[in-house]
């Protein structure tokens, strides 16, 4: 299909995900009903017009004021085309929006202004985001300062990228190739510089651009040593004399609060644990651990999450 | 126009004074309490403030000629896409069609001498002067570069501009909103005319009565919205970013739920205007006059529960993504019903195309052009791809520049000879009406195709990719800068040397055109008794056409 698209419009955007396939076939509905309707009443205003115009002798007689039996029939006939196409965006939304179970997770921090990139293996980039052809790829995305928004037009997604929140995108690339990375939500001075690439590579080319890249340890590793380096491991170590909650096995778990209710021990409940620990403290222990808020960025945050999930994951619920 | 030639020549019969005649000082004016003349101060404040944000606009338009970025650097740029969109929207789009036209003819089409709080009505001027020197200020003293929306926690925490001011400025700006809307619901509510009912009630009066239903309800949350952000900003009360504890979130809810029926503030006016000009020339009863009404209410009514098509990609829930989008597409049907009825007043009509109709077909062109793409960003999977793109920026512009701003210059040009007594060049009228169409369309369809491309919204510099389109859309936006300035000149020519204008240049139905032109201080002599209702044209047996007045 896209081939035939860019043979018929030559300007068409280059199209390389699943995502992508999909929001240009709604698009492409849409458009169509878009014209139907715009040529269709433009049609009848010019026909009317030339028609009717003063000093023609078009026949006048029988002129219908008010008639409920068209008022209804448009209406109702309006309505049951609109209703048709908002199920149908509707339905792909959720798609969009409801990632599937997907392993290969990237983090992904917007900050005033370029995106800080993290593999799960460890691998650093700014404002490139390189990514293996056909495979899904999650990305977990949050904001240091403002509200960003991710945006990438090759693959028709966006999500905002909001402080002291997780938004996720799935998306599976299709076609090997550089496709733009745009902030799309404004963000200040150099919103419009925020810009970026992504890289689908055939799975050969991925493992030599890995390869090629500066040796590092994972990400868990490098949360651990963080842990380590900020004294987290000095009351949530094995064998420390404060009594702080174990974390071992803590990812996934349903975890009972203080104030009696119960929450998914899942990334954003971590997050606010290092950074708002006050808000959310585990039944049983005291209020005492400080904040980290200001201390450490959100990319470190995510090295964190990391090493805590590596120490043991609870299984998923199924949602 | 009709059969019936109408001698310009003949200057009407002395009738006294009228209003525009009636005191001469400057004191007279600032100290005036008659609607009249208060609509046309609002017409001159306004006027003042499409210019400075059109200004705006022609730098815009000017910097995305290249991809560079080379006339302005990012924050002049950013500060004058916020003048533009702070200026336009609550300057010039919300006071437009109520402040000037709804102020001038509330009272005459309905027959009341005067609006039912006249004096609220001059405070409702006062209080929106000082908002307008408030927002000069705020743009004067360095500008505000956070966008119209002031989305937190950039405005709160981030921004370095003077946003505290513009936002200020809204504030005080949205009592005259408040001021003026409840001065439209009171007069229609209890100054009509007798005979003067609901269903004999012209479409323009209306349009203007729903419209106030929605500023009166709408505008406190914006106050409040506005109120909260600057606390957060001036005493970093958390309210807003999550690091004062806050939810940024909120502010989007709060935000639109104000700013979106704002979109039926500026639209529902000129639907009015546009129903009023197009049975006129077409010399036929406007079709389904009720179903007319209906949908005035009920877009003024779920126009209140869209708010959140806004924020599809915000962070909201899914759920409630799926929610606000199916309220988005009922809330179109009654705009469907509405352009479907002005197209079937024009069957068997017998038509004129004077400017105010010229203005008014464009009206239905670019209005059905910007509600049917507001339907494609409505379906929520494709608005995942064009939100903050131009795709949204040309849509919003068809509607409230295409629709409100057409619709306006229409009811302008069709009032005129009422309101100032005097007639204006007619080719000069329809040049104009005719190159507002086309200049529109060639500034903003480009937009849309940049949108799909995904070009995003707020860039002062872009990828070389887009420029083709933004080269055509500047090339647009100069045919609409002559198109917006051509008025000017030969209004301003018809208001020192133009003919004198009759009673009813249009031989139209409503009661304004009853009284003289310009009309007196007390608007009728004596006050008409109304005995059916608007648009009564008639074609006679041997096919010319007569209007028969509502009183």
């Amino acid at each position: 299909m896209d081939q035939a698209l860019h043979q018929w419009v030559p300007f068409w955007p280059d199209t390389a995900s699943n995502t992508g396939d999909v929001v240009n076939a709604i698009f492409i509905g849409l458009a169509a009903v878009a014209a139907f309707i715009c040529l269709f009443n433009y049609g009848l205003v010019a026909l009317f017009a030339v028609r009717y115009r003063q000093g023609s002798t078009a026949d006048r007689s029988h002129r219908v004021q008010e008639t409920w039996h068209w008022e209804i029939g448009w209406t109702a006939a309006t309505l049951f085309a609109f209703l048709l196409l908002f199920v149908w965006g509707a339905g792909a939304y959720v798609w969009l929006y409801q990632p599937p179970p997907i392993a290969n997770e990237i983090f992904v921090v917007g900050k005033q202004w370029m995106w800080k990139i993290q593999h799960p293996d460890g691998v650093r980039e700014i404002n490139e985001l390189h990514v293996p052809l056909g495979e899904l790829v999650r990305l977990v995305m949050t904001s240091q300062d403002v509200i960003h928004s991710f945006f990438i037009p090759a693959f028709r997604i966006k999500h905002d990228v909001l402080p002291d929140v997780y938004e996720t995108l799935w998306f599976k690339p299709t076609k090997v190739g550089e496709y733009r990375i745009f902030c799309a939500e404004f963000c200040g001075t150099e919103h419009a510089l925020m810009r970026g690439k992504v890289v689908v590579m055939d799975t050969k080319a991925y493992q030599q651009w890995l390869t090629a890249q500066p040796p590092t340890t994972s990400l868990a590793q490098q949360g651990e040593a963080l842990f380590r380096q900020l004294g987290c491991s000095g009351c949530h170590g094995a064998n420390s004399a404060v009594h702080a909650p174990p974390l071992e096995g803590v990812y996934g778990r349903l975890v009972h609060l203080s104030d009696g209710s119960t929450v998914r021990a899942d990334d954003r409940y971590i997050h606010d644990s290092i950074l708002l620990p006050e808000s959310q403290v585990v039944a049983g222990y005291q209020p005492i651990m400080p904040s980290f808020a200001g201390q450490i960025g959100e990319d470190d945050v995510f090295k964190l999450i990391a090493y805590i999930k590596s120490l043991g994951e609870s299984p998923r619920p199924v949602r | 126009m009709t059969d019936v030639p109408v001698d310009f020549t003949t200057l009407p019969p002395e009738r006294g004074t009228n209003y525009l005649t009636d005191e001469f000082t400057i004191r007279s004016w600032l100290f005036t309490t008659d609607h009249k003349r208060i609509a046309l101060l609002f017409f001159a404040s306004i006027t003042v403030f499409f210019f400075v944000g059109g200004i705006a606009a022609t730098l815009i338009r000017l910097q995305l000629l290249t991809p560079g970025g080379t006339l302005v650097g990012p924050d002049v740029y950013n500060r004058l896409f916020t003048m533009h969109g702070v200026v336009m929207v609550w300057f010039f789009l919300i006071p437009s069609i109520p402040a000037t036209l709804g102020n001038f003819l509330v009272p005459l089409m309905i027959g009341a001498h005067d609006l039912a709080f006249p004096r609220l009505n001059l405070l409702s001027w006062y209080i929106f002067s000082l908002s307008g020197l408030i927002v000069i200020y705020a743009i004067v003293a360095g500008g505000v570069d956070t966008g119209w929306t002031f989305y937190t926690p950039y405005s709160s925490m981030f921004s370095n501009g003077h946003v505290i001011a513009a936002a200020m400025a809204v504030f005080v700006n949205g009592f005259s909103s408040i001021l003026t809307g409840l001065n439209f619901i009171v007069t229609t509510h209890k100054l009509r005319a007798p005979g003067m009912t609901w269903y004999r009630l012209p479409l323009f009066v209306w349009g203007i009565y729903t419209t106030s239903l929605v500023m009166v309800l709408a505008t406190p949350v914006l106050a409040i919205t506005l109120g909260l952000m600057s606390a957060e900003r001036w005493l970093h009360v958390g309210f807003f970013d999550p690091a004062l504890g806050g939810d940024p979130i909120l502010f989007q809810h709060l935000f639109w739920f104000y700013s979106h029926p704002a979109v039926y503030i500026m639209i529902l006016p000129a639907m009015g205007v546009v129903s009023e000009l197009i049975p006129t020339f077409a010399r036929k009863p406007v079709f389904g006059y009720r179903g007319m009404t209906y949908a005035l209410l009920a877009i003024a009514v779920v126009g209140f529960f869209v708010w959140g098509h806004h924020m599809f990609v915000a962070g909201i829930s899914i759920y409630s993504g799926i929610v606000f989008s199916f309220m988005s597409f009922i809330v179109a049907v009654p705009s469907a019903i509405k352009v479907f009825n002005w197209t079937a007043t024009l069957h068997k009509g017998v038509i004129s195309f004077d400017a105010p109709m010229l203005y008014a077909l464009g009206f239905v062109g670019l209005f059905t052009t910007g509600g049917v793409t507001g339907l494609m960003v409505a379906t929520l999977a494709a608005d995942v791809h064009l939100t903050d793109t131009y795709f949204v920026v040309a849509h919003f512009h068809f509607i409230m520049v295409g629709g409100t701003v057409s619709a306006y210059f229409g009811g302008l040009h069709y009032w005129w000879p009422k309101i100032t007594g005097r007639l204006y060049n007619r080719s000069a009228a329809i040049i104009a009406a005719l190159l507002t169409f086309f200049g529109f369309n060639l500034t903003f369809f480009p937009q849309f195709i940049l949108g799909y491309l995904g070009m995003p919204r707020r860039y002062f510099a872009y990828p070389p990719v887009f420029q083709v389109w933004h080269v055509l859309s500047s090339a647009g936006a100069s045919i609409l800068a002559v198109a917006y300035a051509l008025p000017m000149f030969y209004l301003g020519w018809s208001l020192l040397y133009g003919k004198r204008a009759s009673a009813n240049p249009w031989d139209a139905t409503g009661l304004e055109w009853l009284t003289a032109s310009p009309p007196p201080k007390h608007n009728f002599e004596v006050t008409p008794t109304v005995v059916r209702g608007p648009y009564d044209y008639e074609i006679s047996e041997d096919g010319r056409s007569y209007a028969r007045p509502q009183a």
